[in-house]
């Protein structure tokens, strides 16, 4: 699904995009039909059981994906604005590091990486630069989130310094 | 007793010293985050959650009452001093502010806009109190199948009833439906869609989902349109205040949009917009200078602003009464409650009057205390307005974990606030409107109940739903909201319903 921003701009062509958008719902549509099912023995007095709604809600989403299989072949979908990989790669590694160093580095290192890739996304590259304002500005955080509201952000080695 | 003794009580709480504090930082709170450009209300709200986290229930939810008016009156000077609104509910602000402020005359629309705030916020606080006791009342009469039916409403109204595409509202809608379902059934104890995942047997957190879908989401969403320069901040220059002539054109239209503003936000029909449009509107047919309209007049500026912040106000009525979140920032107002174990509705004026009066009574105190924070401060807001792009979504990425590993430190929270912000991200490429998302999330499982507590008194007999003439009256509007606007586009005359699009927020 984040393969989604292939711009297609012509018009009444099938738009592909949207068609992986139908996918996704029928296949959102399918994990709930099994899980439900697993569910479905369980009977109870009203005859309406836990599974009673997720089978609703998944008849739904097919019929949504259908829809958009109608709407995506006559193309009516809004023409999209051209996107850039580049950034959402920058951020999107950012809050993958920061939840990969988490535990072991502690809240202000993965953190203030999170601040630097973002600002990078945006613009800012110069890493040696906005790495230790990020985990400085990070630790303030922390110190004050923390320390002074008693919020459990994960202490790493940096945080020990002080705490 | 009466309203006026509730009323009387709860200005003692909120104005005990502690009470006025939490009520100041939230304000102040509110108002730095919701000036920031991007940011709205809901995501205001969403992101200072954590900082209510280690108060008592009381006092959290009044700086909460800070933080959410103090978010409405932020979003305004973005729209004035800057032309990209950081909520779809003050775009309108921004058509005749923004020209107000280009013009050499910011200081005047800033003025109008928290003044009309100021009394709109007032009289519709006000009739909150009032009205909330009536509805009250009316709601110990609804039993599971009038409330189901009154959430299928709101499902609709929020989801595909405005906006541009009956489709993709439902299908926001549904997305919500199927996270909702994931966790422990409320009534049989069975794990849903948790395949043995202990961490999702809790269920998606309302607040996660929030911040990914409306943080990490549209920032991601910014950095993909590259660089696009700075954007111009109008330098605010001259007096703050409002000239006789100003005063006289505006005090009618505040007026006006109250009136509009508060039934629209009170009706369990979604968004603050309808109503900043229908005012709007009004003002346009109504005023003696037709032609500043487009060019900077003042009546656009008033009556707008003073509808959006009646009909915030409004949308209280149906959250606190019924427990009926009608917008996103409601939904998340809504998980505020839950984190104490507070269902709002007609019960927690019965079991705890004292939090629900000084809820309403602190809405009065942080209108007054916006009013006089708000004009000598407007140079602080527009400091705020200039943090460059890299800095700000670098910061908001940042107290946007910060909520998340707040509340669940754990590597797979984390992983779903990605997975959601992904999802945020791919919506808004398509025009998938974001606020059904977490409106299905926290009212799809109160939907579910209601409904089988329905089916279980009729023993399974589905025809019960309709044989209420108040479930179906409900039932029927529903459905009447659902076809006319499908039909309305299909003539194509869709565009009327895609200005009122559904807040983004």
């Amino acid at each position: 699904m984040s393969q989604g921003h292939t711009p297609s701009t012509e018009k009444r062509r099938p738009d592909r995009a949207a068609l992986a958008i139908a996918v996704f719902l029928a296949a959102l549509a399918g994990v709930i039909f099994w899980d439900t099912s697993r569910l479905a023995k369980i009977a109870s007095y009203s005859g309406i059981g836990p599974a009673t709604i997720p089978f609703v809600i998944a008849s739904g989403l097919l019929l949504l994906a259908a829809w958009t299989v109608f709407e995506a072949l006559r193309g009516d979908f809004p023409v999209r604005e051209r996107q850039q990989v580049g950034p959402v790669a920058w951020i999107v590694g950012g809050l993958a590091a920061q939840m990969l160093l988490l535990k072991p580095l502690g809240f202000s290192i993965a953190t203030g990486l999170l601040f630097a890739l973002t600002a990078a996304g945006f613009g800012k590259r110069k890493l040696w630069f906005t790495i230790p304002i990020g985990v400085a500005l990070c630790l303030v955080v922390w110190l004050i989130f923390a320390g002074l509201l008693q919020l459990s952000l994960p202490a790493g080695p940096l945080e020990h310094l002080f705490w | 007793m009466t309203t006026f003794d509730f009323l009387f009580q709860g200005i003692l709480i909120a104005a005990q010293p502690m009470n006025l504090l939490y009520a100041l930082i939230g304000v102040t709170l509110g108002t730095a985050v919701g000036v920031l450009p991007g940011i709205g209300p809901a995501l205001t709200v969403a992101l200072l959650l954590p900082v209510t986290y280690k108060l008592d229930p009381g006092g959290s939810l009044i700086m909460f009452a800070g933080i959410y008016y103090g978010g409405m009156y932020g979003g305004s000077t973005t729209s004035i001093l800057l032309n990209t609104p950081g909520e779809s509910s003050s775009i309108v602000t921004a058509l005749e502010g923004n020209k107000m402020a280009r013009a050499g005359r910011g200081g005047p629309a800033l003025a109008t806009a928290a003044i009309g705030s100021f009394v709109a916020g007032l009289i519709a606080t006000l009739a909150l109190a009032f009205i909330a006791p009536f509805v009250v009342k009316l709601a110990l009469v609804f039993g599971p199948r009038e409330y189901f039916a009154l959430m299928v409403l709101a499902f609709v109204t929020v989801s595909s009833a405005f906006g541009d595409s009956t489709l993709r509202g439902l299908t926001s809608l549904f997305i919500g439906f199927a996270l909702a379902i994931i966790g422990i059934d409320q009534l049989t104890g069975q794990a849903r869609m948790s395949f043995g995942i202990p961490d999702l047997l809790d269920g998606v957190e309302v607040t996660t989902l929030a911040v990914a879908v409306f943080a990490i989401g549209e920032s991601l969403y910014i950095a993909a349109q590259g660089d696009q320069g700075p954007d111009k901040v109008e330098a605010v220059k001259g007096s703050v205040w409002m000239t006789a002539q100003d005063w006289g054109r505006s005090w009618k239209a505040w007026l006006r949009g109250t009136a509009i503003g508060f039934p629209i936000g009170a009706m369990p029909a979604g968004g603050a917009e309808i109503g900043t449009f229908l005012s709007y509107a009004t003002e346009k047919r109504l005023t003696k200078h037709p032609e500043e309209f487009g060019n900077g007049a003042i009546e656009g500026v008033a009556g707008p602003e003073a509808a959006n912040n009646a009909s915030a106000a409004g949308t209280l009525v149906p959250l606190l009464t019924l427990g009926l979140p009608t917008t996103a920032t409601a939904a998340i107002m809504l998980a505020g409650f839950q984190q104490y174990g507070l269902q709002p509705g007609p019960l927690l004026f019965a079991t705890n009057p004292q939090l629900v009066w000084g809820l309403i009574a602190s809405l009065l105190i942080a209108n007054f205390m916006l009013l006089v924070l708000n004009l000598p401060l407007v140079g602080l807001w527009v400091k705020l307005l200039t943090i460059p792009k890299p800095w700000l979504y670098a910061g908001i990425l940042l107290f946007a974990t910060l909520g998340t590993i707040g509340a669940n430190p754990s590597v797979f929270e984390l992983g779903m606030l990605l997975a959601f912000g992904l999802l945020g991200y791919v919506m808004r490429i398509f025009g998938y409107p974001i606020a059904p998302v977490v409106v299905g999330l926290i009212l799809g499982p109160l939907a579910e109940q209601q409904l089988r507590r329905a089916l279980a008194i009729s023993q399974g007999d589905p025809s019960v739903l309709f044989t209420s003439p108040v479930a179906a009256v409900l039932l029927f509007i529903a459905a009447l909201a659902l076809i006319v606007p499908l039909i309305l586009r299909a003539r194509g005359r869709g565009q009327v319903l895609s200005q009122l699009a559904a807040s983004e927020d």
